[in-house]
């Protein structure tokens, strides 16, 4: 939290000699105007602001009332984004207060495996104080606490080729981010929120933070993560088939 | 270069193309802008601001005014506060996907055209000549005798009345303030970008908040928009076809 910018840039070389995307591959345009505007951006903005920056974090006097949109619960088979094949485990396991919840991490990791939340809860945790910008227009500040995405990854041994990561969640929601993003210390799984245990409406029993980009990154309900060596924003079931930016630093 | 009278073109050939650059991009920033609003109709001032939060401003533009489906709330005790948080169980009106990718496109377009725009109007001397107001825009009796002159609706007179520059003092105040907009409108929405802000915080400092860049950004659209209604207006009544000409083909003078 109090991290400055000059340990979090040596951090950022030093480290495991990880590629900070340097030459890292572009999400699709499919000759499409819209997500060539998207690439512009994104690259324009990869170009122009300068690396390993944090977002503002605020005060604990400073946190507001929120709200929890999207899916605000996996198990309702209403919900637009229900996943018949995630939302009745999730039930499950959160009947169980997600003793029995694990996170996989796969794909470009030497050694795949499961995280259990008291596995996660054991790795050094990063508490911030962040603003959560969403697509809609609203914002809130809120003060979540989790372990940093790339305590993880280095605890599975992330391999030098990896570019992306895809979080696959208990709704239809997938997504990716690129090296930058997943390196970043703001990057965290997030299981405590306000002081408490992340609730259902926000994304227990882990979610992700990057506080670099849109909300709507921020995906909720996560089962597993993907190391890949290729742009891969879960196809259907990610931002671009939806009409949406793949990137939103905006 | 600039036109002064009626015997050149009316408006020089980077006014006449940036000009209907800068149209088609404020256009698609309209469009796109007054979908995005729609997904969330309402303003507050500070860092953040949320349905569970007071607004300044609720406009009831579309389906998402006042919304309901809100599940009774969940209490957190940060540093002994009761903090409150709401999930939506409604579904909303969002066309957000395409609007806000459009929105970046006609930003684009609109940085590219400006700058060329300001390029060319610093260079050629046209901005401090025919656009500032100049002591006469701070003199009351000009401006008293301009204002008085636009309630008078005297009949424009075709082969009289110039197309372009010189401006009277109103029309210059109105150049001046659109135009001064334009740089609030680019800073205050890179103010909402938590990427942006993160490199240059002091544009987040400028405002003082993301809710308050988002405000002003919506305060400063509405001046734009008045603009356009007035610029509208204008060129309808003051000869719409020899404007046109003048600032399309660039038509010599009469």
């Amino acid at each position: 939290m109090d991290m400055n910018r000059r340990t979090v840039l040596a951090g950022m070389a030093a480290g495991s000699g990880l590629l900070l995307g340097g030459c890292s591959e572009n999400p699709p345009t499919y000759g499409n105007a819209l997500r060539m505007g998207d690439w512009f951006t994104y690259n324009a903005q990869r170009l122009l602001i300068p690396r390993g920056v944090l977002a503002r974090e605020y005060d604990r006097g400073d946190i507001t009332a929120t709200i929890g949109v999207g899916t605000v619960n996996p198990a309702n088979d209403h919900e637009p984004a229900f996943n018949p094949g995630g939302g009745p485990l999730w039930a499950q396991l959160a009947a169980h207060d997600f003793k029995d919840w694990g996170l996989e991490v796969v794909g470009a990791v030497a050694r795949p495996g499961r995280y259990s939340l008291d596995a996660l809860m054991r790795f050094t945790a990063r508490t911030q104080i962040t603003r959560h910008t969403c697509e809609e227009g609203w914002s809130a500040i809120s003060e979540w606490t989790g372990v940093p995405l790339r305590a993880v990854l280095d605890h599975a041994g992330i391999k030098p080729s990896a570019r992306f990561v895809k979080f696959e969640t208990f709704d239809i929601y997938q997504d990716s981010i690129d090296m930058f993003d997943v390196l970043h210390p703001q990057t965290i799984l997030a299981y405590g929120m306000n002081g408490a245990r992340l609730p259902h409406g926000h994304g227990a029993p882990v979610r992700l933070r990057v506080e670099t980009q849109l909300g709507y990154k921020s995906v909720k309900y996560l089962r597993r993560i993907v190391v890949t060596d290729h742009f891969d924003d879960g196809g259907k079931f990610g931002n671009i088939a939806a009409g949406y930016s793949w990137f939103a630093g905006i | 270069m600039v036109d002064q009278g009626r015997t050149g073109p009316h408006h020089a050939g980077w006014v006449r193309a940036t000009h209907w650059a800068l149209a088609l991009a404020v256009l698609t920033l309209v469009i796109s802008g007054v979908t995005i609003f729609m997904a969330h109709p309402r303003l507050y001032w500070g860092q953040a601001g949320n349905d569970m939060t007071a607004a300044w401003l609720e406009l009831p533009i579309g389906p998402n005014y006042r919304h309901g489906g809100w599940a009774a709330p969940v209490h957190f005790a940060p540093a002994g506060r009761d903090v409150i948080s709401a999930a939506r169980t409604a579904i909303i009106f969002n066309q957000n996907g395409w609007a806000r990718s459009l929105h970046f496109l006609g930003a684009w377009l609109l940085v590219a055209s400006g700058l060329v725009y300001a390029l060319f109007a610093a260079a050629t001397g046209h901005g401090w000549r025919n656009l500032l107001p100049g002591r006469e825009g701070f003199s009351p009796a000009a401006l008293w005798a301009d204002i008085r002159a636009h309630l008078a609706r005297r009949p424009v007179r075709p082969r009289l009345d110039p197309v372009g520059p010189p401006y009277n003092v109103l029309q210059r105040w109105a150049y001046t303030i659109v135009l001064g907009a334009v740089p609030v409108m680019v800073f205050s929405g890179l103010a909402m970008s938590p990427y942006v802000t993160a490199g240059y915080p002091w544009v987040l400092d400028l405002f003082g908040g993301h809710q308050t860049a988002r405000s002003v950004h919506f305060l400063a659209f509405s001046l734009i928009a008045l603009f356009i209604v007035v610029h509208f207006v204008m060129v309808l009544r003051t000869g719409a076809l020899r404007q046109v000409q003048a600032m399309t083909i660039g038509v010599k003078g009469n």
